[in-house]
């Protein structure tokens, strides 16, 4: 049964406009605050090309760390926009209005924050122009195709695109509200933005099977680009634990899942701070925490496929990067605590915490398992990546170990303030939450009585 | 402030000046817009003259608005066709550019081409959706009709283009219907 009661669309607009046309007080403080966490991280950054990544705690063995595990975590929550908004409306699930246009938004921003971090891992950013992109006419330099160096940059490009066009050509009849309730120049940038929208009828039956078509459209990138990031590891033959033939599957579900935990948490907090308990209710959040559950298993049913797939081979190479991962050792770090951690946390807890319908209704405890999924994918990816390249391997003869160094601390630290600081600057101007996909929830429902009870419902032909 | 002469030039060319006057109704409920759509047919208004102004979709058919027709379907295809040529052109060109001979196997490596020739094929087919739903929706459009702004707080607005002579009936329409306000351009 449906939750809330119809609104009328002046109220609508007042209650989720107030985020661009009130400025709360906390707001730019809490910006600045993100701002200068990003700008401590853009002098560390400028510090790093000056003299190199040796201030880093990467070396000859490990030299892959921080920074792309960091670029993972965030291909992965980017994966929360299409699952949610794409998959959700092509099932024509009701509840997923109020989430569509934040999951999206989180995407394209964690999208823009991912490409960043292997940018800045080459050391020399501006040469990922001539690696990736085929542009030296005069020198005769080309990229070369069979590195993921070139496919990562189109599938996350691709990616990027779409998912921005689909939030602007989403936004349209958001900007004719705007247009309409604004002076001065922010009236005729939304009226340049609107592009002269009337809503018709005719305008409107495009708008909704644009929502429909992109959504296909997009959905099998969504597949694919977790699949080709995932190919940055399987094509690297020589580092065992890397080339398992699940690690597509295994990524994409993984980042469904941190991604979907994600969007969650930032519903929670967007309903806190500018009171959208009307549209934000407890049956959506109830509904995700569900939708995890099966995300979850699915997630973790490819965990233990990736470690049985490891171990079945019985390779030398193989079983010491297994037992560095999974057994107590003298190497320094404690990876298997880590394991142990990374899997209860980003498991079992969760979903112990997701089953009873009253605890997924509780803000405060979906809060908590959704932060905690989130911290334990990020471990997930470090822990998949960094023991590999630490173990001894074919011509380099010994062992080696990975200590992250502060520079990797902050730069991946202020990635969260960056995105933080971006999804509420776009909150200042944009609104978070579609208002026509609010109201036309409203124009559907009905109620219908059953015997003694009166149920809320919503009505929509095919 | 007055439009310069080949401004208003472009826009006589663009949007040629009709005798038509427009009218606007507002309504505060769909039954009420619909009944007033109903009655314009019936006094013979055609059908391409009169549009439903909303600030939020309603199931096609129930204000009786006409059947739109429309081409956005072909745009996708156009669009992956011209994205698959661009990735086989670009990767195949690079590779015959700078050849990488690798264990006597062919320069063209195909599985690596498939990914981004994939790629390409979908980003051409989003593109051009994108460029199809903005024209099919017939956007942007540079001058906005005769509009009130209560329709994006709920409003419904019925916008009749009438020839001077329906005029007086056309208002009278909407007034029977149960319009609060019936606005013309002039």
């Amino acid at each position: 049964m449906q939750e809330g009661k119809v609104l009328p669309a002046a109220q609508i607009n007042r209650d989720l406009l107030r985020s661009i046309l009130e400025t709360p007080r906390w707001f730019w403080p809490v910006v600045s605050l993100l701002g200068a966490i990003v700008l401590a991280a853009s002098i560390t950054v400028g510090i790093m090309i000056n003299t190199g990544l040796g201030i880093t705690g990467l070396n000859y063995k490990v030299v892959w760390g921080f920074f792309i595990t960091n670029f993972v975590f965030w291909i992965g929550i980017s994966h929360a926009g299409v699952m949610l908004s794409a998959i959700l409306r092509l099932a024509k699930a009701e509840w997923r209005r109020p989430a569509t246009r934040a999951a999206e938004v989180l995407t394209i921003f964690s999208l823009m924050t991912a490409m960043i971090m292997p940018i800045i891992h080459t050391g020399r950013p501006w040469r990922i122009l001539y690696w990736a992109f085929p542009y030296d006419f005069a020198r005769g330099i080309w990229p070369n195709i069979r590195t993921p160096l070139v496919w990562d940059p189109s599938a996350i490009l691709t990616y990027l695109t779409s998912s921005t066009l689909f939030v602007i050509i989403a936004l349209v009849p958001d900007f004719a509200v705007l247009r309409d309730r604004t002076t001065g120049w922010p009236k005729l940038v939304y009226t340049l933005l609107a592009m002269g929208w009337e809503g018709n009828p005719r305008q409107w039956k495009l708008q909704i099977i644009a929502g429909v078509l992109l959504s296909a459209l997009i959905l099998p990138v969504f597949v694919s680009v977790h699949s080709i990031v995932s190919w940055d590891f399987g094509m690297a033959v020589a580092i065992k634990s890397w080339h398992s033939t699940v690690f597509a599957p295994y990524f994409v579900v993984g980042a469904v899942h941190s991604g979907v935990s994600a969007v969650v948490f930032a519903m929670i907090l967007l309903r806190w701070a500018y009171g959208w308990q009307d549209y934000i209710r407890h049956e959506h959040i109830d509904a995700l925490g569900r939708l995890l559950i099966v995300v979850a298993t699915g997630w973790f049913y490819f965990l233990v496929m990736e470690i049985i797939f490891g171990i079945y081979g019985l390779e030398g190479d193989e079983l010491a990067v297994r037992a560095l991962q999974f057994l107590p050792g003298d190497y320094g770090v404690a990876y298997n605590v880590w394991m142990i951690v990374f899997v209860g946390i980003t498991y079992f807890l969760p979903v112990i915490l997701w089953l009873p319908k009253a605890w997924r209704r509780n803000l405060w405890i979906m809060s908590a398992a959704c932060i905690s999924v989130n911290v334990g994918m990020w471990l997930e990816r470090y822990l998949l990546f960094v023991p590999g390249q630490a173990n001894k391997q074919f011509q380099t003869f010994t062992w080696n170990d990975y200590l992250p160094q502060w520079p990797e601390a902050l730069i991946v630290g202020a990635t969260f303030a960056f995105v933080s600081m971006l999804m509420l600057l776009f909150s200042r101007v944009f609104p978070l939450v579609p208002l026509y996909d609010i109201k036309e929830g409203d124009i559907l429902r009905t109620e219908m009585q059953v015997g003694r009870r009166t149920l809320t419902a919503t009505f929509r032909e095919d | 402030m007055a439009m310069p002469g080949f401004l208003q030039q472009l826009r006589d060319a663009m949007y040629p000046p009709s005798r038509k006057q427009a009218i606007l109704g507002l309504f505060q409920d769909a039954e009420s817009a619909a009944t007033a759509g109903d009655a314009l047919k019936d006094a013979g208004v055609p059908d391409t003259d009169y549009d439903f102004l909303t600030d939020s979709p309603y199931p096609e058919g129930s204000l009786g608005e006409r059947e739109e027709k429309h081409r956005l379907y072909l745009y996708p295809f156009i669009g992956a066709l011209l994205g698959l040529s661009s990735g086989i052109m670009i990767t195949a060109m690079s590779q015959v550019a700078y050849p990488l001979v690798t264990g006597g196997k062919p320069v063209l490596s195909l599985p690596p081409m498939a990914i981004v020739c994939y790629e390409g094929t979908m980003l051409g087919a989003i593109l051009f959706t994108v460029i199809g739903i903005v024209f099919e929706s017939r956007l942007p459009k540079f001058v906005l009709g005769l509009y009130d702004e209560r329709i994006t707080q709920g409003f419904l607005g019925l916008r009749v283009n009438a020839e001077p002579e329906q005029r007086y009936e056309v208002i009278q329409i909407m007034n029977s219907a149960g319009a609060v306000e019936v606005k013309t351009d002039q």
